[in-house]
């Protein structure tokens, strides 16, 4: 998981910095040319300062989100109704934090550093998906995530792996392959309760209901609404809209829904037969933009949390750190 | 109050609180290769920040080595890693007439096939 299917404007700079698409214009022709080829960009190689700066923002979110995104559900481990589903939350905790790791790992090759990025998170500078920013009250909210939350991640995931960056490709390959349990687990675990007693089926109807609105959201707003994307999709940083995601998903998902006797909380939603299109009531992006700004029920515990992590681990790092050691960049 | 006990546990400090890492606190790079199986090469496969490398090997199995097969790690700092600058790409580039390193190169059978036919009557074993 947890790719947010939507990468944030950061709040002082909403746009693709015109100036920076004119430097070097012949550098930058025979960087768009390769990627045209297909080919991946590696760190060493030229790239304009905005390729940079947007694919920083991108891995960086979507690294903080991995590592945010573990909280609601490591809640759980302790509760977790039975051995095996309890072996497999750790196995998925843990999985996620490695994401992280090589996600964190991927953004530094570009130029900025881990302390760096961690900073920008505590300080509520970087975001992370907004997801995370719900609580996971029962074990249904649980399975809601495992299943259709890494659902949503992983169609961001394969369409981002097919990206220009290397680095970024090569770590989501291997976070694609992890995922695929990840998924398999949720929708198992999502299974059992749809299929259960009454108490069951009525627990997880009531996660599905709370879960629908962000999981509408996980891909961020409509096309009509995102200003910059032509170039981003040129450079193969960003590889699919919005709404096309959202439309993948929602014709993968909805029907593995429906079939299980669930039902979803909005009466509009249907797949237009004529465009293949699915169609569905406006999810409220007013919300959507006040939980980005801090306003969702659990922004502000998810970073104490993490805050206090970073705070208590602190003597550990520097009983170990080397201030004298020339500080190196990850190379591939 | 969090719905999560072991969060009211914490005792979780000011929201407002300012934390920030020091730079350096995260440690050092190691670039990690991965061997398969015995007999494979090792093969790079991501890294680790780490403040030494017997640490360094540690993170290395926990983040690399803990679903697939793998029989060995290395892990190597990657500053100590030298490298080619890739502008210099082109030195790579093929030669395209480089028939004298490959065995397609040379038409053994050719010159037999010659020889034999030349001599035929003379050398033919039947």
């Amino acid at each position: 998981m947890y790719g947010g299917g939507y990468i944030f404007e950061e709040p002082n700079n909403r746009q693709v910095r015109e100036e920076m698409l004119h430097d070097e214009p012949e550098k930058l022709a025979a960087f768009e040319e390769r990627i045209a080829r297909g080919e991946k960009i590696e760190p060493g190689d030229w790239m304009p300062a905005e390729y940079r700066r947007q694919l920083i923002r991108l891995i960086e979110q979507h690294a903080h989100s991995e590592i945010i995104g573990a909280l609601p559900e490591g809640t759980w481990i302790t509760r977790a109704p039975g051995f095996k589903r309890k072996l497999a939350l750790i196995a998925k905790v843990q999985d996620e934090i490695g994401h992280g790791q090589l996600l964190y790992n991927a953004a530094e090759t570009l130029g900025k550093t881990r302390e760096a990025m961690i900073n920008d998170l505590l300080s509520g500078k970087s975001k992370y998906s907004n997801v995370f920013n719900y609580p996971a009250k029962t074990w249904a909210d649980v399975t809601v995530i495992g299943f259709l939350i890494d659902a949503a991640a992983i169609v961001n995931q394969v369409a981002n792996s097919k990206g220009s960056y290397g680095p970024y490709c090569r770590a989501l390959e291997r976070i694609c392959y992890e995922e695929s349990f990840h998924l398999k687990q949720g929708h198992d675990a999502f299974i059992e309760l749809a299929t259960g007693t009454p108490a069951q089926k009525e627990m997880l109807q009531d996660a599905l209901n709370r879960w629908w609105k962000p999981i509408m959201h996980f891909f961020g707003p409509p096309d009509k609404a995102s200003l910059h994307s032509e170039k981003l999709m040129q450079w193969k940083v960003k590889m699919a809209s919005n709404d096309d995601m959202r439309n993948q998903f929602l014709d993968m998902y909805v029907p593995k829904i429906w079939e299980l006797g669930l039902t979803l909380p909005d009466p509009l939603l249907r797949k237009n037969p004529e465009t293949g299109r699915w169609e569905y009531s406006d999810p409220d992006w007013d919300e959507f933009f006040r939980v980005i700004n801090g306003g969702g029920p659990c922004n502000e515990e998810r970073l104490q949390v993490r805050k206090w992590a970073e705070e208590h681990g602190r003597w550990v790092r520097k009983a170990l750190m080397k201030p004298a050691e020339k500080h190196s960049l990850p190379v591939a | 109050m969090s719905l999560d006990p072991r969060v009211n546990r914490l005792k979780l400090g000011d929201p407002n609180a300012v934390i920030k890492v020091e730079e350096g606190e995260n440690w050092n790079v190691y670039e990690v290769f991965h061997q398969e199986k015995r007999g494979a090469h090792h093969e790079h496969v991501g890294c680790v920040h780490a403040p030494d490398p017997q640490l360094a090997l540690i993170f290395a199995k926990e983040q690399f080595a803990r679903r697939k097969k793998c029989v060995n790690l290395w892990v190597v700092k990657s500053a100590d890693i030298l490298a080619f600058d890739v502008e210099d790409e082109d030195m790579f580039a093929n030669n395209l007439e480089k028939t004298y390193r490959d065995a397609s190169g040379f038409k053994v059978m050719e010159k037999i096939n010659k020889f034999k036919q030349s001599s035929k009557g003379t050398t033919d074993v039947k």
